[in-house]
């Protein structure tokens, strides 16, 4: 009976030693790549070809999430919604919350199932058939050729993607509002700009930056030290995922504490 | 000259090579033989350092691999040609490009006129047609796919060559056009080769000399004479399963009368 008593204690050792080991190698990883930013003849047309294929590829997923994020964010404005409170208020809620929360957020989630999978599974998949060995064994740096161009498409585009979102999102808004809200063009438009601050857009593309290294730095770590065959490429990828989606909430809790407050 | 000193290597609790000592001598070829699983890989992979090795030293050129910064180990690299087992082939990249990359010399690399010349160049060497250039690796057969491997290792002019098991996998036809490549690449570039595998006659066929990889040690090396005549039992059964094929072939080889081999 002895051997299936559960002690938390090794568990909560196994979880810290991991987890000191993987921000270890992150951390290594990092400042690779930093060294190998000198090396952008290598690294700059590839960013340039995957923010290109990224970006496209991501437009449409992304726009559509925005769309229905700012349509049912009206639609449940409205329901919330009383009669003593002005209604450009409520547009002001809608357009803070697009621009601020779901617009980043979202898009931060969306990009992470598509471009963190993507990223985890390539270099994976690279690793377990020995190629990132093959471009070493040329004396050509692997981080170079294969991470600073994903992560630096990646963190580039990030932003970029949030602001399509959250133009998408608070046009849908302002389309479900009229029949949730009953409101007219120029109070949304009041409303928005009554409740708007330059930092808020500011705050929303710190925030992207960041989503944007966590969605591509940790898929492109799990890929890049992925083992054992086709399992080792799915559970790499399987974690590349959940670890950038906890990464990102982490990320706008912090942030917000730090930035808002 | 490449001299490994007492190198050992561990993965976790398993203990993959124990204090192997190992040299090669410019010029040579070297077949490293032993059963699947041994450890050749890892060994092989300690010479471009691929791997590091948990105790022990790596010497290629007077340099030793395990404390070589950063810049210099990518210059080793460089003159070291590695083949793949499975030819590991950049699968986005269509043949033209993969061998391209094996143009580790940036001033030509950078020169296109150059990078054709040199891609068309390692094709003929390794028997495949100039319009394989345009091919992906996922269109290419299991040999074709080594061959491009081969002329990707050898587009840097490499002082050294290893092969990590270039015969595994592929009919006896396509291993025999493999080893007439390594024979063939030994005579007309002159480089240092060392060969991991596991097919005997193929080991006797290109090699001047024979190493035994067994439990983590290399337990015989010498000549394939040697390795006929030896009387050590790990070399003997290793011998057995090719050893009337192979008896047959060195005879012929050399012209002996077999007696030295009973």
């Amino acid at each position: 009976m002895s051997s299936l008593t559960i002690d938390p204690r090794r568990y909560v050792g196994r979880f810290a030693l991991s987890s000191a080991s993987h921000v270890g190698r992150v951390s290594y990883l990092v400042l690779e790549m930093l060294r190998g930013l000198r090396e952008w003849k290598i690294w700059a047309p590839r960013a340039l070809g995957l923010a290109n294929d990224i970006g496209y590829g991501s437009l449409f997923i992304v726009m559509l999430t925005a769309a229905f994020a700012g349509a049912v964010t009206s639609v449940q404005t409205g329901y919330q919604f009383t009669a003593t409170i002005p209604v450009y208020f409520a547009a002001g809620v809608i357009v803070e919350s697009i621009i601020l929360e779901l617009g980043p957020v979202l898009t931060a989630l969306i990009l992470a199932g598509r471009i963190g999978a993507r990223y985890a599974a390539e270099l994976g998949t690279m690793r377990v058939t020995e190629q990132i060995d093959a471009l070493e064994s040329l004396g050509r740096s692997s981080v170079s050729h294969l991470i600073i161009p994903r992560v630096v498409a990646g963190t580039l585009l990030v932003p970029v993607l949030v602001v399509f979102a959250s133009v998408v999102g608070v046009g849908s808004g302002w389309f479900a509002a009229k029949s949730s809200l009953d409101i007219s063009y120029a109070d949304f438009v009041f409303g928005a700009r009554y409740f708007f601050r330059p930092w808020d857009a500011w705050y929303a593309m710190i925030k992207s930056f960041f989503f944007g290294l966590a969605i591509t730095l940790v898929p492109c770590y799990m890929g890049f030290t992925a083992k054992q065959g086709a399992e080792g490429v799915g559970k790499a990828t399987t974690s590349a995922v959940v670890a950038a989606s906890v990464l990102i909430l982490f990320l706008d809790a912090l942030l917000a504490k730090l930035l808002l407050e | 000259m490449i001299e490994l000193t007492g190198v050992s290597k561990s993965f976790g609790d398993q203990l993959v090579l124990d204090e192997v000592d190992f040299d090669v001598r410019v010029g040579e070829t070297v077949a490293l033989l032993g059963s699947s699983g041994v450890g050749k890989s890892v060994l092989l992979k300690h010479i471009n350092g691929l791997l590091q090795p948990d105790s022990g030293e790596v010497v290629v050129d007077g340099m030793n691999v395990r404390h070589l910064p950063r810049k210099e180990l990518a210059e080793l690299r460089s003159r070291i040609g590695y083949v793949f087992q499975n030819g590991a082939l950049f699968d986005s990249e269509n043949v033209y490009e993969n061998i391209k990359l094996g143009i580790t010399d940036e001033t030509c690399a950078a020169d296109e006129n150059y990078c054709h010349d040199r891609v068309t160049q390692c094709l003929k060497l390794v028997n495949l047609a100039a319009d394989t250039a345009s091919k992906y690796p996922a269109e290419l057969s299991g040999g074709m796919r080594k061959r491009v491997g081969i002329a990707r290792a050898i587009a840097g002019q490499p002082r050294y060559l290893l092969y990590d098991e270039p015969t595994s996998g592929l009919d006896p036809v396509n291993a025999d056009i493999i080893d007439s490549l390594v024979g063939k690449l030994q005579e007309e570039l002159g480089v240092t080769s060392i060969m991991v595998t596991h097919d005997v006659r193929g080991a006797f066929k290109v090699a001047d000399r024979l190493a035994l990889l067994h439990e983590g040690r290399i337990i015989a090396m010498g000549t394939p004479n040697d390795f006929m005549t030896s009387k050590e039992e790990a070399v003997r059964q290793f011998l057995e399963r090719d050893f009337d094929m192979t008896r047959s072939w060195f005879e012929l080889e050399s012209g002996d009368s077999g007696e030295n081999g009973h």
